[in-house]
């Protein structure tokens, strides 16, 4: 049992207030509360961005690693201790910019992580440069003339890249935010979920308002099986057009469910034997 | 040099064996009772291109390879153009008389022996792939060794692959060692004959750094590897891949060496013993990790072999250019241990302690080895290591009231934990707080980069080991150096009157104190490294402030040789 008083530490949150990074922090412990997460079953990982401050309000063991490396530190816990819930919080600067070949082969190898990506499609941290999701022609500090880039999308390539689901969510809508991360957790393989989160101080145009406007829900009935209709979907972005919910599921087995070594109990927890490791030697004698 | 060292030299494109060829007939010594250096140079090519490897056959140790050859086996043209500088006094020349091979500018105190053995291999399987099985039983013919034992290695080599592949290079090394016995009757010596001793013998292992480096690993404990594979370290990650589900550890080969790094961070962080092992240009990516693991205070082994720099440069090389690389990498100040092994049997014992020191100090280690540690293959009776116990220093699995994973601790050693056991802490990367709480503060930040450095005092205090010396307690000449320059100045060293040698293991912390008190006797300083700078030279100049005379410095990518020592040694003693 986690009691919300349990998650409390001795810092306040320090991001603007408005900060979509508040709903995801709260919607996080709803969802730790809800399914009993502490201390004694999981870890969170974070990157470095606005998100990254998030060790800091959330008393649940942690690792902060460094800028884009958060995936890799996820991926070695998780390996070793497949017991643990593992969280890896990033920014899309961190994910899908310094980090972005680790996203890949994350996926790739589907490791049974839950990513939530705090997308505000800028670098806010470093006060308001473009990022690899940062649309075309936006005008930021790194890009005075508009942005020359276009950006990626990054469900697709969570997608094609072979993650087992597949989600974007909205900052400002909690309830159904909380039931995605659970939804996510229980997935066994790699979940990514996108959340859109306004930069209230350096994205006046992403703002909670426009999402309001924009946002809607994939239909009931709507099946996350189809692979190819969750790319097309997952590229629908547009006034009254950006779609929200579970894009993309398959069953295809966990990184972690195919390591024989760790079929009967976590690695961490298999006492050492090397009494044999002597016969090694003879092989070359 | 003392001549009761045999050595063989086999040439070759890449693709054509030498490897395998090699590594056969040293383990035809080994079994026979002799001690083995195998000595290999290749170029970064799969097909194509020149390679040699130097097998040296000894009844004592022998540690180093050698300028001269006793017995050439060259499988083509191109081995006889390049080596044919290098026979010794009463030489052979081994090579397929059945090809076009001109041996004009052979010496004529070379014994010309040549086999037909492209036309043996097609006869007894026709196939290429067996003209180096049957150039084995030639050379085991010439040097009088035991065609039953060269059967038994060709039984276990090829076992896998079926009876047919056993019978045919069985019959391809007796036909070729027929050949030599019957038509070379005045060229047979006796130096690989078995020696007497041989009943109840158990032989020595053939072995190099990277075995060892895996063998080391798995014997201490090892639960978790990430490694991108890298010359010349690679065939770490074979050998340690190869026996992860029947020792229980995971091994993984990341996308990249950052990926490497952070992995086995965070495997360690969750309790696992963790390693990664890269070369220079891998270490340059992993350089943002190695102070992540200091500044969050995890326990990790990193093993760095060496080949030459910048850039791509040669990388299927030697060098000792990252030595000041690794004593400096990353921003800022954190404690690191770092240790060089001088062999294969050093990199064993060395990869083990490493493990129990990451542990005791929640700090990185990283081993230094070179590319001829990595794959030159030396004898070693089987590794024994009775005293070692895992040791896995402060780490505690159980709940603690009050629990504070950075607390003040006068050996700047705090208390660890692993996610899971309800011990809450922050391993954050971020300046932190006792709990691991982000903490910008001024006496907090002072707090904290004084615990964590004050682990290098404690390791100094505890675990840091002197410098070994060979040779005389005081002599004329004092050679210092490191890595696998060991092998071949301990080898000049027998043919050296008035010298001896000071072996440094311990980078960080470095033993300061006591390689003042050995180099304080000598008479003259003579500095060996392979770097163009002298990066040794560098950190015993800033440690101790003791004037070396003179460096010798190969930066070419190949090993130093015995005799260059001697050459140097007698340059200097000239110059007197």
């Amino acid at each position: 049992m986690t009691k919300m008083t349990d998650l409390q530490t001795p810092h306040s949150p320090n991001w603007c207030p408005g900060c979509g990074d508040l709903n995801i922090w709260s919607s996080f412990k709803n969802a730790a509360v809800q399914e009993g997460w502490d201390s004694s079953n999981t870890a969170i990982i974070a990157g470095i961005g606005c998100h990254g401050h998030i060790v800091n309000f959330v008393k649940i063991n942690s690792f902060e690693g460094l800028h884009g490396r958060a995936l890799p530190v996820a991926t070695g816990i998780k390996m070793v201790n497949n017991r643990l819930n593992v969280f890896v919080f990033t920014g899309d600067g961190d994910c899908f910019g310094e980090g972005g070949n680790h996203f890949i082969h994350t996926c790739r190898r589907n490791h049974d992580l839950t990513v939530l990506i705090h997308d505000n499609s800028l670098y806010s941290l470093t006060t308001g440069q473009t990022s690899p999701l940062t649309a075309h022609g936006f005008k930021t500090k790194s890009t005075p003339q508009g942005n020359p880039d276009e950006p990626f999308n990054p469900l697709a390539l969570a997608i094609i890249s072979g993650a087992t689901f597949v989600a974007r969510a909205y900052a400002g809508d909690m309830a159904k935010l909380t039931e995605i991360i659970v939804e996510a957790n229980k997935h066994k393989g790699l979940s990514v979920i996108d959340i859109l989160q306004p930069c209230v101080t350096f994205n006046k145009v992403c703002t909670h308002a426009f999402y309001r406007e924009n946002i809607y829900y994939l239909e009931e009935g709507y099946n996350p099986s189809d692979k190819q209709k969750a790319l097309e979907r997952a590229s629908e972005f547009g006034e009254k057009k950006i779609p929200l919910g579970i894009f993309y599921k398959s069953d295809r087995p966990s990184y972690e469910e195919n390591i024989s070594q760790i079929k009967e109990k976590p690695l961490i927890e298999i006492p050492v034997d090397r009494a044999t490791a002597g016969e090694l030697f003879k092989k070359y004698t | 040099m003392p001549n009761t060292i045999i050595s063989v030299k086999i040439g070759a494109e890449a693709g054509q064996g030498v490897k395998s060829a090699g590594l056969m007939l040293a383990k035809l010594a080994i079994r026979s009772g002799y001690h083995i250096y195998n000595h290999i140079e290749y170029p970064s090519l799969i097909k194509g291109g020149h390679n040699v490897l130097q097998v040296n056959i000894s009844k004592e140790e022998v540690t180093a390879p050698r300028k001269v050859n006793d017995i050439l086996i060259a499988l083509n043209q191109d081995t006889i153009n390049k080596h044919v500088t290098e026979f010794a006094g009463e030489a052979g020349l081994i090579y397929d008389s059945e090809a076009k091979i001109d041996t004009s500018k052979v010496p004529s105190t070379v014994a010309l022996i040549g086999v037909p053995l492209s036309k043996i291999a097609k006869e007894a399987g026709n196939s290429d792939l067996l003209i180096n099985t049957v150039a084995l039983g030639a050379v085991t013919a010439v040097l009088g060794g035991n065609l039953i034992i060269l059967n038994g290695l060709i039984s276990e080599e090829f076992g896998s692959k079926g009876d047919e592949v056993v019978k045919v290079n069985v019959t391809a090394a007796e036909n070729g060692f027929k050949f030599v016995t019957e038509n070379y009757k005045q060229h047979l010596k006796n130096s690989l004959s078995p020696l007497e001793s041989l009943s109840n013998f158990v032989p020595y292992m053939a072995i190099d750094g990277n075995e060892s480096v895996a063998l080391g690993a798995i014997s201490a404990g090892l639960q978790y590897a990430a490694i991108y594979p890298m010359s010349p370290i690679s065939n770490i990650l074979a050998v340690l891949a190869e026996n992860q589900e029947k020792y229980g550890y995971i091994y993984k080969q990341p996308e990249d060496e950052l990926s490497a790094i952070n992995m086995a961070i965070g495997a360690s962080y969750a309790g696992a013993r963790a390693m990664t092992s890269t070369s220079g240009g891998g270490f340059c990516l992993m350089t943002e990790g190695y102070g992540l693991a200091g500044m969050t205070e995890t326990p990790l082994v990193i093993i760095e072999g060496m080949r030459p720099g910048p850039a791509t440069c040669l990388p299927t090389w030697s060098d000792q250019g990252d030595l000041q690389m690794i004593l400096n990498a990353h921003q800022g100040d954190f404690p690191r241990i770092v240790l060089a092994a001088g062999d294969a049997k050093e990199v064993f014992e060395l990869t083990m302690k490493a493990f129990n020191l990451a542990d005791k100090y929640q700090t990185p280690v990283v081993l230094i080895i070179d590319k001829n540690i990595c794959e030159n293959a030396q004898s070693f009776p089987l590794y024994e290591y009775p005293e070692y116990k895992i040791d896995r220093g402060k780490l505690n699995m159980q709940k603690i009231e009050g629990y504070k994973r950075y607390a003040s601790d006068p050996e700047g050693i705090s208390q660890r934990t692993i996610p899971g056991v309800g011990n809450f802490f922050i391993a954050n990367s971020d300046e932190h707080d006792e709990e691991g709480y982000s903490n910008e503060e001024s006496d907090n930040r002072n707090r904290m980069m004084e615990k964590r450095m004050t682990k290098l005092k404690t390791c100094k205090e505890q675990d840091m080991e002197k410098p070994q010396l060979f040779g005389p307690e005081s002599a004329e000449i004092t050679i210092v150096s490191w890595g696998s320059n060991k092998g071949t100045i301990t080898q000049a060293l027998k043919s050296l009157e008035n010298v001896n040698y000071v072996h440094i293991n311990w980078m960080s912390p470095f033993p300061a104190e006591a390689l003042t008190e050995m180099l304080s006797k000598s008479k003259y300083i003579l500095n060996v490294e392979c770097n163009y700078t002298g990066q040794m030279e560098r950190l015993i100049r800033e440690n101790t402030k003791i004037n070396i005379n003179e460096s010798f410095l190969k930066y070419d990518g190949r090993q130093i040789y015995p005799e260059e020592i001697i050459d140097k040694v007698n340059n200097i003693r000239s110059k007197k």
